[in-house]
């Protein structure tokens, strides 16, 4: 899988709270819960994503409890996939398990710059900095829950 | 090998002999764990996924204990969500009103997990059975999902932080402050994605219960899991409460670890960890005036029988502050049923408490207990967060029993020995 986007940038600790406000937790849709995504930290953010786009941040990425509906709001927002120094543990795994794909990665990367993922060789290119890195790439049975949209989708098949 | 303990169960159960740190491997489960707020959330999961069948009826745990008894009709219909699942699978450790417990201290107790296993629970507090030697780790509803249909998590095999213990713990010191001594040190991302696994002489001279509650709060420094060797002690907590056989994995002589710390456990303090982060922890040097006006014993964390012990100590002919609501909640039906056979259900009412039947209740400010503006309340429990046991502007300190016990008595935060000496 491969894939490319432009850049939405965010620091450090980013907190499922500011992903998905408590507030909203009373509903587990998605479409209801993206309309909410980063509202407590970016009120513009759900005007201005596109389809395709890829968040980037900081450490400790996704902190806080262990909400799915976190994953589910920015998958659902359009985000292709989430590039950060760290994630919380257990975000790292929500993200995965709801399939939104995320890739640890603290090479230089800023608002606006187009990046290309390519999840099998684990290269991520800075195309507008022309820049080349390297992350470690999931095992292939990891990449299947991801391609295939969340774990449960990707066990069902395998059994 | 260079493994560590949890690695080497982590191997064991993904049928490899040798796991490196970072590896991301897929697992089979011995017990797979869900509460009436995480369990509805899976079970939804569940049923999209039209999976063909659960892995085991008897390997999944379903505890009703957050706003059970039902605090409102939301809850009532979430435990009835579960509670027909419950009874279409045939599950059969499904724990509703009347055998229920935390479920942290209710599983230990039914025998359900002993050292060795793999256990997941949609609760971030699974990490406590590390007190027994098994791999326990919180994680989301989805996982939990695809647990109950295929047996099966990944895991991303951590790196470890070791706690080397020696020596024993003072009077009035307890397992709560051995970690909230750990978390003030490191902080609470201290051991974000690692292990915590405590070794040395000093364990030994921990009861297991110590060892439950120093394993509870591994999630408050961002741990994996924490975990402790199995010894005597273990095998004995073991084989009075399962017939399952332990099995015993001890960490390599040349393991790997991230840091490895030394802690004295004859120099720990009792300790308070301050609104709102359990890592904000202070001892009783820098502890000033500072008035209460609830004190909640129970939970997860210390609502075993042996925190009521301590408890009833300092409030053995004694009486709680007038203006303290001093609410004594006992984890399990069992130690409910000790206390009350023991007389300290009596001490208790009679100092003026009261004594509820088990939930979760306050801990995560869900009913029993909650605080108005203002209002500042010492806790046995494990977090401090802001709002956590009611209004934003309330505050929480967390402590150990005795501790919560003496306060209780005075009217702000108190050590023990100002009562009854050391
Ligand atoms: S007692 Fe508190 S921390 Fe423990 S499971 Fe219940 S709500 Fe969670």
């Amino acid at each position: 899988m491969k894939i490319s986007g432009n850049v939405i940038k965010y620091g450090d600790n980013v907190d499922t709270d500011v992903i998905i406000p408590a507030r909203y937790l009373n509903s587990s849709n998605p479409k209801e819960l993206a309309e909410h995504c980063m509202e407590d930290l970016d009120k513009t953010f759900v005007k201005r994503v596109k389809q395709g786009d890829i968040m980037v941040a900081g450490n400790n990425f996704g902190c806080g409890s262990s909400r799915e509906h976190a994953p589910i709001a920015i998958k659902e927002s359009g985000i292709a996939c989430v590039i950060a120094n760290s994630f919380a543990r257990i975000f790292y795994r929500n993200a995965i398990n709801t399939g939104l794909a995320i890739v640890e990665y603290g090479g230089e990367i800023d608002e606006g710059d187009m990046v290309e993922v390519d999840f099998a060789s684990g290269k991520i290119f800075n195309l507008t900095k022309n820049i080349e890195g390297n992350f470690p790439p999931f095992p292939p049975f990891l990449q299947n829950i991801i391609e295939k949209g969340g774990l449960l989708a990707s066990l069902k098949e395998n059994k | 090998m260079k493994m560590t303990m949890t690695q080497k169960i982590l191997a064991a159960h993904s049928g490899k002999s040798f796991i490196d740190k970072g590896e991301l491997i897929m697992a089979e489960l011995d017990l797979v764990l869900g509460n009436d707020i995480t369990s509805p959330v899976a079970i939804n999961e569940y049923r999209k996924a039209e999976c063909a069948n659960i892995f085991d009826c008897g390997k999944i745990a379903l505890v009703m204990d957050h706003f059970t008894p039902n605090k409102d009709i939301k809850a009532a219909e979430q435990t009835k969500l579960v509670r027909e699942f419950a009874d279409e699978k045939k599950i059969v450790n499904f724990f509703d009103v009347g055998e229920m417990g935390v479920e942290h201290a209710l599983l230990p107790e039914k025998g359900l997990v002993v050292a060795g296993d793999l256990v997941i629970g949609a609760d971030s507090h699974t990490c406590t059975y590390g007190a027994l030697g098994a791999f326990s780790t919180g994680v989301g509803s989805t996982d939990m999902a695809s647990g109950m249909a295929y047996g099966k998590a990944w895991f991303k095999v951590p790196s470890a932080i070791k706690f080397n213990l020696t020596g024993s713990l003072n009077k009035w010191v307890s397992g709560k402050d051995v970690i909230l001594h750990i978390i003030g040190m490191i902080g609470v991302d201290g051991a974000l994605y690692k292990s915590m696994e405590f070794s040395g002489s000093g364990v030994k001279n921990l009861t297991i219960d110590d060892r439950f509650t120093i394993c509870n709060m591994a999630i408050e420094a961002g741990a994996k899991n924490g975990i402790f060797p199995v010894d005597e002690q273990t095998l004995q907590y073991i084989s009075d409460h399962s017939d399952r056989k332990p099995v015993i994995y001890e960490a390599d002589p040349d393991a790997e670890y991230d840091r490895i710390f030394d802690i004295d456990l004859s120099a720990v303090e009792a300790t308070v960890a301050y609104p709102h982060l359990p890592s904000n922890t202070k001892t009783f040097k820098d502890i000033g005036d500072v008035a209460i006006n609830q004190v909640v014993i129970g939970s997860c964390t210390n609502g075993r029988y042996s925190d009521f012990v301590a408890a009833a100590e300092i409030l053995k002919g004694r009486k709680v502050n007038k203006r303290v609501r001093t609410l004594i909640i006992p984890a399990t039906q069992k130690i409910y049923l000790d206390i009350m056979e023991s007389g300290l259900a009596k001490l208790f009412v009679e100092a003026g408490c009261i004594v509820s039947t088990p939930t979760c209740g306050p801990c995560l400010g869900g009913h029993m207990g909650i605080l108005a503006k203002g209002e500042r309340c010492m806790a046995t429990t494990n977090r401090n967060f802001v709002g956590r046991m009611g209004h934003p502007e309330s505050e929480v300190y967390l402590c150990n029993p005795a501790v919560a016990a003496a306060s209780a008595v005075t009217g702000k935060i108190t050590h023990p020995s100002e009562l009854l000496g050391n």
